[in-house]
């Protein structure tokens, strides 16, 4: 059945089955290649959009690198109305990407958390926006909030269970603000503009 | 046996006297690592049974022209580019499930099922024989992730295929790794008492 092995033939059988193979791999990527960017963009530009108010342009080609984060401008009618930044900090078990909104006075409007490896049911309600820190962070400015974990003295109640992870998610906000001030030079105090 | 009880004989194997989980005991890794629902199950189960069709022909296509002493290697490029077409195509098409899935899908490559396959059956058999004996392993090992995900489901987040039927959390030792081994270990003993004739 198999043939009997020699030097030659085991080298042609090889470089023949390689030369094969990678012809398929970049024949499938370059048909995949723009429709895997499409997602990952489309995917990028929601995540953008759930931690924002409306916005009429695209924040994903307005950004930049600020420290340890990225950071999305978004404007209506060429006026900033949000920026988004997303960092990245360590939880329970490994990293966390998230994004984090502001509005222009340094108001928190919205969080997400894109990327984590936290443990399930527990660590990984982060994900549930309905979990306790990532409701009460919204509406807060972290220049007047002390945004720790009660435990910890601060004023965001952690999810139970999971206080490695709360306090992670905090300050992965915390550090997101800091990029949000280097950004837009914004004084690290609350400014009393009216928001809605 | 005539030519068609023969191949559905071949399917019924895979799914039953050679059910890659429960019986041959293979593929360990991805049975317990993506089963924390019935559907992540599933999903693991057809990109598996994917590569394992296709690798599996491709093998039984080339074995005749493969040096006996280089042919692991030579199988081990097949499925690596196999997987990393499933990769390609599920980041494209179906990126949800390729979040979810993630890390396990390049290790499709290890999983010692396919390569299994390919070594004991594949390289023995004709393409279409070949093709079918894919097709009722990576059934058996579908069927088998998604029973494994569907139970860890309905007892660790009180849910089965997303549906929530219960509000309460469930119990979450299923979703973690104990969890995994514990319902393995008595879905193996259930299969295996109504399977096993004495």
């Amino acid at each position: 059945m198999a043939r009997p092995s020699t030097f030659k033939n085991m080298v042609l059988a090889l470089v023949l089955i390689c030369i094969v193979c990678s012809t398929l791999l970049g024949a499938v990527h370059t048909l995949t290649e723009s429709k895997i960017e499409q997602t990952k963009a489309a995917k990028a530009k929601a995540a953008i959009a759930a931690v924002l108010p409306e916005f009429d342009n695209d924040p994903s080609e307005n950004a930049a690198k600020v420290g340890i984060g990225e950071i999305y401008t978004a404007t209506l009618d060429s006026v900033p109305v949000g920026y988004a930044v997303k960092v990245k900090t360590s939880g329970f078990g490994g990293a966390i990407t998230m994004m984090v909104g502001f509005l222009p006075d340094g108001t928190i409007y919205n969080t997400d958390v894109i990327e984590h490896s936290e443990t399930p049911g527990l660590g990984a309600k982060i994900t549930d926006p309905q979990c306790n820190p990532r409701i009460q962070v919204c509406g807060k400015n972290p220049a007047s909030t002390n945004l720790t974990v009660s435990k910890d003295g601060g004023e965001i109640d952690g999810i139970t269970a999971s206080t490695i992870t709360s306090r992670a998610f905090l300050k992965g906000v915390v550090s997101a603000y800091d990029v949000f001030v280097e950004f837009t030079g914004a004084q690290p105090l609350n400014t009393t503009e009216v928001n809605e | 046996m005539s030519e068609k009880n023969k191949s559905l004989s071949l399917i019924v194997d895979g799914i039953i006297k050679n059910n890659p989980t429960f019986v041959l005991v293979l593929g360990m890794c991805p049975t317990l690592g993506t089963t924390t629902s019935a559907l992540n199950g599933m999903g693991m189960g057809l990109a598996t049974m994917f590569v394992l069709v296709l690798s599996n022909m491709a093998i039984s296509a080339t074995a005749r022209f493969i040096p006996d002493k280089v042919r692991i290697p030579s199988y081990i490029v097949i499925i690596a580019t196999f997987v990393t077409l499933v990769q390609f195509l599920l980041q494209a098409y179906l990126p949800s499930l390729y979040d979810t899935l993630g890390l396990f899908i390049p290790l499709i490559v290890v999983n010692c099922i396919v390569l299994g396959r390919a070594e004991a059956f594949a390289n023995k058999h004709t393409v279409a024989e070949s093709a079918l004996d894919g097709i009722g392993i990576g059934l058996g090992f579908t069927l088998a992730l998604t029973a494994l995900g569907l139970v860890r489901e309905i007892l660790g987040s009180g849910s089965a295929f997303g549906w929530h039927f219960t509000n309460s959390d469930g119990m979450l030792a299923f979703v973690l790794a104990p969890g995994a081994f514990l319902v393995l270990g008595y879905l193996m003993v259930l299969f295996n008492k109504f399977t096993k004739k004495a």
